[in-house]
């Protein structure tokens, strides 16, 4: 299997692929390099009967011709017990076989499961807005949009939820994505092993504004964390629950920003309000905050 | 009086849309006009709008498939030509605003309105040929279906010019769908056309299942029955359970939207999730809906022109029910990023790989119908040998899709759009091309230009792997869906290459309207007398090319598989000594009346214009009221006639 993956890998670099410095493949950190390992063994075992299968369609559809006088017509043979029996098997062992990669994955791959590690992980809450990521730390009491800094080699314990409409968190090279909802709350464990700066995007549609809410992902040792803290706490912004309310009205995309000051429980905040009340202006794009087009009950 | 609809709510201002609209308005005034020139207003009501013959019915549901191809296929390449120009900073030329109704159009518009009406056409074309059966069970009911498909595709397309399509997706994922998130009329257009839509269709689907378990010929038992009937027998299965869960989610996001309840919003105790567990459930066994007449067909077309039995008839009947079964315990898989859990969503992949086994099954099945055939590579086996090899690629990657910790990678990434449509197009849209090619000549009795047919088939292959493979690649590089502009230089190749693949397609759809073209203008010289033109297995082929509006002289008497070859192997049969008179359904105004309603109240509901709802509504219920007081359902062919009509038939039968 292993010699599998390199041939694969081989061939996709070939095509331009394999060698991409960004996207799924580039996994940098456990969650994608293990979701990398099951993609490619499950695409491998599948490969070794597609493969043949479709030489099989065009040698048969070739040999078979009505042109050509050599293959020899059959116009009655219709069964046949022992091909019967391998055409149900064949398919039956392959999925057999990727089942237990599905449930091992699934259970191992588990976004909710934590991350083993002697580092103690550091937590962030993630609150997807009208059309930009908020990122709150509660250890550290700072926040910033659209951009997430993250200790390399540490797990980070995502909490996530949604202040608008459903979103998807998603950084292409850390691996598994999980969707933000109003007013529920998803988890999720990602660590970064390589030093870099990530795309992370949203990847379900919400909106006229979906395309900008990309965000960066910035993995940094841990002198450079504790710089970036120690930067985000010295920034002006101070983000109380009347500051949050502002933002989440505010249907924009938006820069790159940092708050020195987050109130406790921001977060609760941002998930009660979510389900207290949605509104977004008539005009979706113009980023002006408008009144509430009607009065809605709150819970 | 007219509710919240204004002059403003003409885009006047967007020159693509009104371009659209124009063009839209002159094709149809042309085509009135031409109507009036020609004197062909009687024919076309007593001939067609009020027919409920099946086999009208169907040309006529197909015609409408084809016609909203164009339409979805143009919002294709405005998606694909948009995303070539917004790379690198640039936006483009399509504004989120209209993008999103593109996309959402596109997706609604090919799968409601272009897949599901070519399928349910052909359905509604073949079955009762393949069965010896003189029509559908409730023919009038099979009008209704139709037009209220019909009213149903009307709606997007008065969207265009009146007011929005929705902004949210094909599938109007609530809370984005419901009034804070969506205060225009996008969503009501989509909800209310596909309310009405899926009412004819939930019709058609109970309509085709009476016919094909009561209307059999004598003898033909159910293990009889060519396969493509077995299929439309699980599809129209699918329909009755899936389509009232679709009709039912619909209606309650319509309440939220219109009555102000809570069901799928944010606040107030509403669920989004709710809905999109309920949406799918309706829309995984949708796409066995739409693929499993496709395999039917295919299993036909490679029987006939290999010149041998189906390989393995039983384990392909089987391997259709168990995809039928199967296709209901897989819905969660199109959101396992929800966080259901390693248990639900390791349970719901693997139950969604299952369905790979019986899949695999009929591949082989058909590769090994090859083996020993003497192949004959007309048009209809060009479009099953690229189908196979599509699919088998199709149906890796949604295997590759079903392992959960896949998905949380490559989840709504364009690999995902990829995968679909490989499956979607490569499946469905393939079979109903080999539909077309294969059924043609019996439908309309002369025969399609076939190097036309084969040079779009090529078009149309080379163009899908260029348009939908690189797809797959920008999937792996972190690409999601319903992007609108990008800046990541790593894309921008495959995109142009897809991008090219879209206009190759066109290509392949020019050649496929100039086919028809050609076809009919030398329509004399390609006659097809024999009823029989590719040596077929099943009963269609018994009967004259266009059959008459009775199919069947004569009910045959059945007694095995492959009905009409062994028939023909047997020798010239004996002409029947007599011949009955037969009662053939007369044609009823109905369904069209029905529809007018519909779609007139529906654009009324829309646009919140309550009176005209209500005008709509009192008068689709006269209709059907004062149409329940028919006295007569039928009219009577004499026995002298069905007798004149199958001796003419059978002057130019050739016997093998």
């Amino acid at each position: 299997m292993r010699a599998l993956r390199t041939a694969l890998r081989a061939t996709l670099l070939a095509a331009g692929l394999g060698g991409c410095r960004e996207g799924v493949l580039a996994a940098a950190g456990p969650i994608g390099d293990a979701e990398n390992q099951i993609l490619w063994e499950t695409f491998g075992a599948m490969l070794l009967v597609v493969v043949p299968v479709i030489l099989m369609i065009l040698a048969f559809a070739w040999w078979f011709r009505a042109s050509n006088p050599r293959a020899t017509y059959r116009p009655d043979w219709s069964y046949s017990g022992k091909v019967e029996f391998s055409i149900w098997i064949v398919p039956l062992l392959l999925i057999l076989f990727l089942a237990t990669l599905a449930w091992s994955g699934s259970h191992d791959l588990d976004p909710y499961r934590p991350l083993p590690s002697d580092r103690k992980p550091v937590r962030v809450e993630v609150v997807s807005l009208d059309w930009k990521w908020l990122f709150l730390y509660p250890d550290y009491g700072v926040a910033s949009i659209n951009e997430l800094a993250v200790p390399v080699g540490t797990p980070v314990d995502f909490r996530l939820t949604s202040g608008t409409v459903m979103n998807s968190f998603f950084v292409p090279q850390l691996g598994s994505q999980i969707y933000t909802m109003a007013g529920m709350q998803t988890r999720l464990s990602l660590q970064a092993d390589q030093p870099g700066a990530y795309r992370g995007l949203s990847a379900q549609f919400s909106g006229d504004g979906f395309s900008d809410m990309g965000f960066t992902v910035r993995a940094v040792d841990a002198a450079g964390f504790a710089g970036w803290i120690a930067a985000a706490k010295a920034s002006p912004g101070h983000l109380d629950n009347a500051a949050y309310d502002r933002l989440a009205a505010t249907h924009a995309a938006a820069a790159p920003t940092r708050f020195g000051a987050v109130d406790p429980g921001l977060f609760d905040h941002a998930v009660a309000a979510a389900t207290a009340s949605a509104h977004r202006p008539m005009s979706a794009t113009n980023g002006v905050m408008c009144a509430p087009r009607r009065t809605q009950g709150t819970l | 009086m007219f509710g919240k609809l204004t002059l403003h709510d003409i885009p006047l201002d967007q020159p693509i849309v009104m371009g659209a609209c124009l063009g839209i308005v002159l094709a149809g005034v042309g085509l009135l006009g031409l109507i009036t020139y020609l004197h062909r207003w009687r024919w076309l009501w007593e001939e067609w709008i009020t027919s409920v013959d099946h086999k009208r019915i169907g040309v006529m549901y197909i015609l409408l498939a084809l016609v909203m191809l164009l339409r979805g296929f143009s919002d294709a390449l405005m998606m694909r030509t948009q995303l070539a120009l917004a790379g690198g900073g640039h936006l483009g030329y399509l504004p989120p605003e209209h993008y999103d109704q593109v996309f959402s159009a596109h997706g609604t518009i090919m799968i409601f309105f272009v897949a599901m009406p070519f399928v349910v056409g052909l359905m509604n074309i073949i079955v009762p040929l393949q069965i010896g059966a003189r029509d559908v069970a409730f023919p009038v009911l099979n009008s209704v279906s139709f037009w209220l498909t019909a009213a149903g595709a009307l709606l997007p397309n008065i969207a265009l010019g009146v007011g929005e399509f929705a902004r949210t997706g094909w599938l109007a994922y609530p809370p984005l769908s419901e009034l804070p998130f969506s205060p225009g009329v996008g969503v009501d257009y989509y909800l209310v056309a596909l309310q009405i839509s899926g009412i004819g269709t939930l019709l058609s689907g109970i309509n085709l299942i009476t016919t094909i378990l009561k209307m059999r010929a004598p003898g033909m038992e159910l293990g009889m029955m060519p396969v493509f009937t077995w299929t439309a027998l699980g599809s129209n299965m699918l329909i009755i359970a899936a389509f009232p869960i679709l009709t039912v989610t619909l209606g309650l996001l319509l309440m939220d939207r219109y009555l102000g309840m809570h069901f799928f919003t944010n606040d107030a105790g509403g669920n989004p999730m709710l809905f999109i567990n309920l949406i799918w459930g309706w829309g995984h066994p949708e796409v066995y809906i739409l693929v499993l007449p496709a395999f039917g067909v295919f299993s036909e077309v490679i029987a006939t022109f290999s010149g041998k039995p189906l390989f393995g008839y039983r384990s392909m009947v089987a391997a259709t029910l168990v995809i039928t079964v199967l296709a209901f315990v897989v819905w969660l898989h199109h959101f396992f990023t929800m966080g259901a859990g390693a248990d639900v969503n390791a349970v719901f992949g693997i139950a969604t790989m299952i369905i790979a086994i019986p899949t695999g099954v009929k591949v082989f099945n058909w590769l090994f119908t090859m083996y020993g055939g003497r192949i004959r590579f007309e048009p209809p086996v060009l479009w099953t040998v690229g189908f196979m090899i599509t699919f088998v690629i199709g149906g890796m990657t949604g295997v590759l899709l079903a392992v959960p910790s896949n998905d949380f990678l490559l989840h709504n990434s364009l690999f995902l759009i990829a995968h679909f449509h490989n499956v979607i197009i490569g499946g469905v849209l393939f079979g109903c091309f080999a539909a077309l090619e294969y059924w043609f000549p019996k439908v309309f009795g002369f025969r399609l230009e076939p190097r036309l047919g084969k040079a779009a088939f090529w078009c149309w292959f080379v163009g899908f792997y260029l348009a939908f493979m690189p797809l797959y690649v920008l999937g792996f590089l972190g690409m999601t869906r319903r992007t609108n502009h990008y800046d990541n230089p790593a894309w921008d190749p495959y995109i142009l290459i897809a991008c090219g693949g879209a206009f190759l397609i066109l290509a392949g759809i020019c050649l496929q309207i100039l086919e028809i073209v050609v076809s009919i203008r030398t329509r004399r010289a390609r006659r097809d007398l024999t009823g029989d033109p590719w040596n077929g297995r099943t009963l269609e082929w018994s009967l004259s090319s266009p059959p008459p509006a009775f199919n069947f002289p004569v009910l045959p008497a059945v007694e095995g598989l492959d009905a009409h070859w062994t028939s023909k192997a047997a020798g010239p049969a004996a002409r029947p000594a007599a011949y009955d008179d037969i009662w053939v359904p007369e044609n009823s105004p109905l369904g069209f009346l029905l529809a007018a309603c519909a779609a007139v109240g529906g654009f009324a509901v829309v646009w919140h214009i309550w009176w005209l709802a209500l005008v709509g509504l009192v008068c689709g219920l006269g209709a059907l009221i004062a149409s329940s007081w028919r006295e007569h359902g039928e009219i009577c062919v004499p026995a002298v006639e069905v007798a004149r009509s199958d001796h003419l038939a059978n002057v130019f039968r050739v016997n093998p």
